[in-house]
Parts: structure tokens; sequence; C-alpha cells
């Protein structure tokens, strides 16, 4: 009972950052007035992945952080407060895309959407590895 | 009517479920990512354009491939491919990721359509 428990703890682990991660990435965007462009999506891209960017250089620097800690808050909730998915269709809805549009056509803000969340992501991992060196 | 937050973390349970199951290594196995990202676009493409409720959205569209899917990982294995002096494949990584998620995204609403 006990060997077949710690066998599925990291899929306790997983379970709970997931939930947490997706709830709270659906309260974000809820919380934010609604625009054109998808703020909600766009923060939760650049929030989880700096924290993702700190615990992973935490894991190459110094390692003190647990594995249980990475799968709670890294395969769990960063993942899961992140998305492509969502991402991928605001941009198509944007772009006016048969099926998954909403409003007008608006290309030129599909391309802002993809250059933000690319560019505010990346640095946001370069980001968190600065945070991660300078606390190691 | 559920609560949505309790829909979208239940499927944000089973989104990173399945997302572990298909073996997700964060580190430079960039081609786990891109598998989950392009599948959870195609899902999510189809949700939205098929006439499926708003709880049904919720769950299966916000919730799991929301979290199926995932932009973190993403950012960083792309980054760490350019850290590694391999910038163009960081470049290809960042393309293949997103013509390849916005064309499921198309694909799974094209299939919606036709069903």
């Amino acid at each position: 009972m006990r060997e077949r428990l710690r066998r599925l703890e990291p899929l306790f682990l997983i379970a709970a950052g997931g939930f947490v991660g997706a709830a709270l990435r659906f309260a974000v965007a809820e919380a934010l007035p609604s625009s054109a462009l998808p703020w909600g999506t766009l923060a939760a891209n650049v929030a989880g992945a700096f924290l993702l960017s700190i615990l992973l250089y935490e894991n190459r620097f110094v390692g003190a952080l647990s594995p249980e800690t990475r799968l709670v808050v890294g395969t769990g909730f960063c993942s899961s407060f992140t998305t492509y998915s969502t991402f991928a269709v605001e941009t198509a809805a944007l772009a006016g895309l048969p099926g998954v549009a909403t409003g007008a056509s608006l290309p030129l803000l599909a391309v802002a959407n993809v250059a933000v969340n690319y560019v505010l992501g990346f640095a946001a991992i370069g980001l968190g590895q600065v945070v991660a060196r300078v606390l190691a | 009517m559920t609560d949505p937050t309790l829909l979208v973390g239940l499927g944000g349970v089973a989104g990173a479920l399945a997302r572990h199951l298909v073996g997700e290594r964060v580190e430079e196995a960039t081609y786990d990512t891109l598998a989950v990202n392009v599948l959870g676009s195609f899902v999510l493409g189809m949700l939205v354009a098929a006439p499926v409720g708003s709880d049904l959205l919720l769950l299966a569209g916000t919730g799991f491939c929301g979290a199926f899917t995932t932009f973190s990982s993403f950012a960083y294995e792309t980054v760490r491919l350019a850290e590694s002096g391999r910038v163009q494949r960081a470049v290809l990584n960042a393309t293949v990721n997103l013509v390849g998620a916005l064309a499921a995204v198309g694909l799974g609403a094209l299939v919606a359509g036709a069903v």
C-alpha cells in the first residue's frame, strides 16, 4: 500500500499543480478587462515562464529544491498556468480564421499578439535565469 | 451550471497528467512539447468551432487543452537552444511551434465544420 502510494505521488503532485494552474489562468483572464488583445493569456504565459525559469535554472545552478517541488510547481502549475493552444486559437481568431474568429479580422493585432508573447516570454526566461543566479 | 473555475481546474488536472504521460522532459527534448502543443491546438480548434456548450468548452477547452499545451516549457527550451549556441534550431523551434499550432487550429476548425 505504502509502495503503491509512493509510486502515485508524482501524479498527485502534477494533478494538484495542474488544477491550480489552469484555474488561476482562467481567473486571471476573467479578472482582466476585456480588450482586443488577449491580455490574460499573455500575463499567464509571461509570469509562468518566469517562474519555471527560476525553478529550472535553480536546478542547474544549485539543486536545493526537491524533485517534488519541480513536479508540483513546474510540470503541474507552470505548464498548466501557461498555454500554447489558447494562445494559438486567440491568434487565429484575431487573424480572422473561419470557424474561430469572433469579430473583425485584425491581422496586425494577430502579429502583435505573437510578437509580445514570444518577446516577453523569452525575456521572462532570461530574467528568471538572472534571479536564479542571484539567489544561488 | 457548474462553477466555471472548478470545471477549468478539473480539465487542468487531466491536461497536466496527459502531458506528463506524453513524456515531458523539460530540457532540450523539444519534440514532446511540440507534440502536445500541436495536438492540443488541434483539439481546441475543433472545440471552439463546434457547437459545444460553455461547460464543455471550459472543461475540455480552457481546462484540458489549455493545461495539456504549455508555453513556459516551450519558451525555456527555445532559450536553452539559443544559449547553447544552436540559434538556428531555436528559431526553427519557435517557428515550427507557431506554424504547427496555427495550422492545427485551422485543421481542427475545418474538421469541426465538416462533421
